[in-house]
């Protein structure tokens, strides 16, 4: 009997949570549908759903137009860089949070959080003035610096819940074997924590990938990411939204197929610890 | 022998090496509209003739103006042409934030440019930007259900006659709303446009001492007209509808009329995109009967050079260059003479080919009719049909506009609504000085 019930329960979950996926995924493959219709088939009322003529012309014309591989690479170096650099300045500093802990820890984490709920916007002018100041506009050295800083609370808070889960036992008795600083966090720390740093090196790529206030800010042609070449698309006066479609399913695929493949390595990350 | 041979090896590399140190790589900041992606096609033909590279840098509207107000205010010299509107062109002129285009060259031909445009482009009658394109609004609606339902619209029909109208043609169950209009919360959507409907009463933004208006029975009625015509004839949700909006909806056949810019004639006339573009006609956009200002607008989109730029010779080539008759005629030569940029020179007009495009005089005489250092029946103090011409009010007319469509939307009464108008723009004007 207690057997019937779980499985129907797991029925209704599994159902539930295909609703649920469907549902977040439905905007994505909205997109990418309307990315093969006309202009005309794109805004249809009744909406066309697949029942429209396929055409490849909206990738042929935003493939003409823009030069998709000059911002795609942008994008993976402005992620990639400020993931490395992130991971670089994180994993010291959230070592000794965890491990020697001060009487201030607790609010040292809680302001560097605190700095994500002041508005982008409040700051731009002083950045962007200290950016012509060291001729940082639209390079990729700048933007790759800002998107460090302001995933760094993140990257810092996601390794410090990762770090408290390893016991300091295990580093202790590396110390008294003779490890030095260096081999302890290299050949000791990193690699009991690789599955938390997997997910959060993966989760701040994607945050990087997708902010899409400074790099619209700071950039101009030389440094302009994927985030701007979709804002190109967008048109007060006409409707592109096909065109739009296209260009938006081109810059996300990229992030799409790498969260595809990694998607356990994601989950297992931000489960890590969660359950004891 | 040899050594005149010598010389014209090195005056050809002089030459060569001049042209090399002369051509400049400009970076313009721009909008997605169709007449701009289609000047970027034509770019290669600007290089040819000058030496001079062009990189675009093309975004959305709200971020565009963000983008360049930061860039122009900080002096950060990230672009060397930007594209903006007539809102911007004056406060930016009269800040020294932009380079004066008061030495532009004889064939260019500066009086071409229409009056109201260079009017409105100006600061002190000094040029601040060279209209590309610029636009007015009318009314577009459908000659086969005007037909149908026994009306002709007349040249210069009154908001009473449009109700009329929107009401013979509201056809509910073939999908058909009588009317379709900007309800969209945003200065430059719904904002703009119940502005210009506040004119058309008698309403205005403004009294000569920058006290706000809203509390005055012009704006009441004028919401309330506008409310009810929406409510009774429009689509649902139009709350939301923006210019694309509207288009989307007009080209489908599900709306009997549409008022809105004069650059979307050749969006809804166009049968590649247009599903009624064999039966579109056209009139100047509507008044309330007895007040003399009508509903039409006046805004273009123009090219400007800010201040901060290191390559102004260059950037005045290309300002030239994208707005010459040379461009129209290039444009016109191979795609036609109903693509060509509107609205910003008066020789257009006057082309014989270019008259036969059915809403060529439609769009002359609406811009001729709006009159931005006159916009409304009684004074105000300031420069702007759709817009007030001063720093502050894209900040105000975001809110007023959101404080509307809640009452499109049903979320609110009129009256709250203008009350709350009232209060936020006396609030915003205290705060700035103007009381």
């Amino acid at each position: 009997m207690a057997r019937a019930v779980t499985t129907r329960r797991k029925t209704l979950t599994t159902a539930l949570a295909w609703v649920v996926g469907l549902v977040i995924f439905f905007p994505i493959l909205w997109t990418i549908l309307t990315s093969f219709k006309t202009e005309a088939q794109a805004v249809a009322n009744p909406p066309l759903f697949l029942n429209f003529d396929w055409t490849l012309e909206n990738y042929a014309v935003v493939q003409e137009r823009s030069n998709y591989m000059r911002f795609l690479w942008n994008s993976v170096i402005l992620a990639g860089g400020s993931t490395i650099l992130g991971i670089l300045v994180a994993v010291p500093a959230a070592w000794s949070m965890a491990f020697v802990p001060s009487r201030r820890t607790k609010d040292i984490l809680l302001w560097m959080l605190s700095t994500k709920m002041l508005p982008a916007v409040g700051v731009l002018y002083p950045i962007y003035l200290l950016f012509i100041r060291f001729g940082l506009l639209d390079s990729r050295a700048g933007l790759v610096m800002v998107l460090m800083l302001i995933n760094l609370p993140i990257i810092v808070w996601m390794l410090y819940t990762y770090f408290r889960e390893i016991p300091g036992e295990i580093l202790e008795a590396a110390r008294m074997d003779g490890a030095t600083l260096r081999e302890e966090l290299l050949y000791i720390l990193t690699p009991m924590a690789i599955p938390g740093i997997a997910s959060t090196v993966l989760l701040n790529f994607i945050l990087a990938w997708n902010e899409a206030f400074w790099t619209l800010n700071l950039t101009a042609v030389d440094a302009a990411p994927l985030t701007a070449f979709i804002a190109s698309y967008s048109s007060p006066e006409g409707l592109f939204f096909a065109k739009l479609s296209a260009a938006s399913t081109m810059a996300i695929a990229p992030i799409l197929i790498l969260g595809w493949f990694s998607q356990k390595q994601l989950v297992r990350g931000l489960t890590f610890g969660a359950v004891k | 022998m040899k050594l005149r041979s010598t010389f014209r090896a090195a005056t050809a590399l002089t030459l060569v090496s001049a042209a090399a140190v002369s051509a400049e790589t400009i970076t313009i900041a721009t909008v997605n509209n169709g007449d701009m992606i289609r000047m970027q096609g034509y770019t290669d033909d600007f290089t040819e003739k000058t030496g001079h590279e062009v990189e675009w840098v093309t975004l959305e509207e709200n971020v565009l103006r963000q983008r360049v107000t930061t860039d122009i205010t900080t002096n950060g010299g990230q672009f060397d042409i930007m594209t903006i509107g007539m809102y911007e062109t004056p406060i930016w002129g009269a800040n020294d934030w932009l380079v004066p285009l008061d030495d532009l060259s004889e064939d260019y031909d500066v009086n071409d440019i229409l009056p109201a445009m260079r009017a409105g482009l100006s600061h002190d009658d000094t040029l601040y930007a060279a209209p590309f394109y610029g636009e007015s609004s009318m009314v577009m609606y459908r000659t086969d259900l005007m037909e149908e339902a026994g009306l002709e619209m007349p040249d210069a029909p009154t908001w009473q006659f449009i109700r009329e109208a929107a009401a013979a043609m509201d056809d509910p169950e073939n999908h058909v709303n009588g009317i379709c209009l900007r309800g969209k919360a945003g200065w430059g959507e719904g904002g703009a446009f119940i502005t210009v409907t506040g004119n058309s009463f008698g309403a205005r933004w403004f009294d000569m001492d920058w006290n706000a208006q809203f509390d005055q029975p012009e704006w009441k009625e004028a919401l309330t007209f506008f409310v009810n015509l929406m409510n009774d004839y429009g689509p649902e949700g139009y709350a939301t509808n923006g210019f694309n909006e509207n288009l989307s909806l007009f080209q489908q056949g599900k709306c009997g009329m549409w008022i809105d810019a004069t650059v979307a004639a050749s969006f809804v006339t166009n049968p590649e995109d247009s599903e009624v573009a064999d039966s579109v006609g056209f009139a100047l956009a509507p008044n309330s009967e007895g007040v003399e200002k009508r509903s039409n607008w006046l805004w273009a989109w123009a090219l400007a050079i800010p201040a901060g730029t290191q390559k102004e010779d260059a950037a005045k080539e290309f300002i030239e260059w994208a707005t010459s008759k040379d461009y129209i005629e290039m444009v016109a030569e191979n795609e036609g003479w109903a693509n060509v940029p509107p609205g910003a020179r008066t020789s257009l007009y006057e082309t014989p080919e270019y008259q036969e495009v059915p809403f060529a005089d439609i769009t002359l005489d609406s811009i001729n009719a709006a009159d931005p250092t006159d916009p409304t029946v009684d004074p105000v103090p300031y420069v702007g049909i759709q817009f007030v011409a001063i720093p502050e009010f894209a900040g105000i007319a975001t809110q007023v506009s959101q404080e509307f469509s809640a009452v499109y939307a049903g979320q609110q009464s009129i009256d709250e609504a203008l009350e709350t108008a009232q209060a936020i723009t006396n609030e915003a004007m205290e705060a700035a000085g103007y009381q």
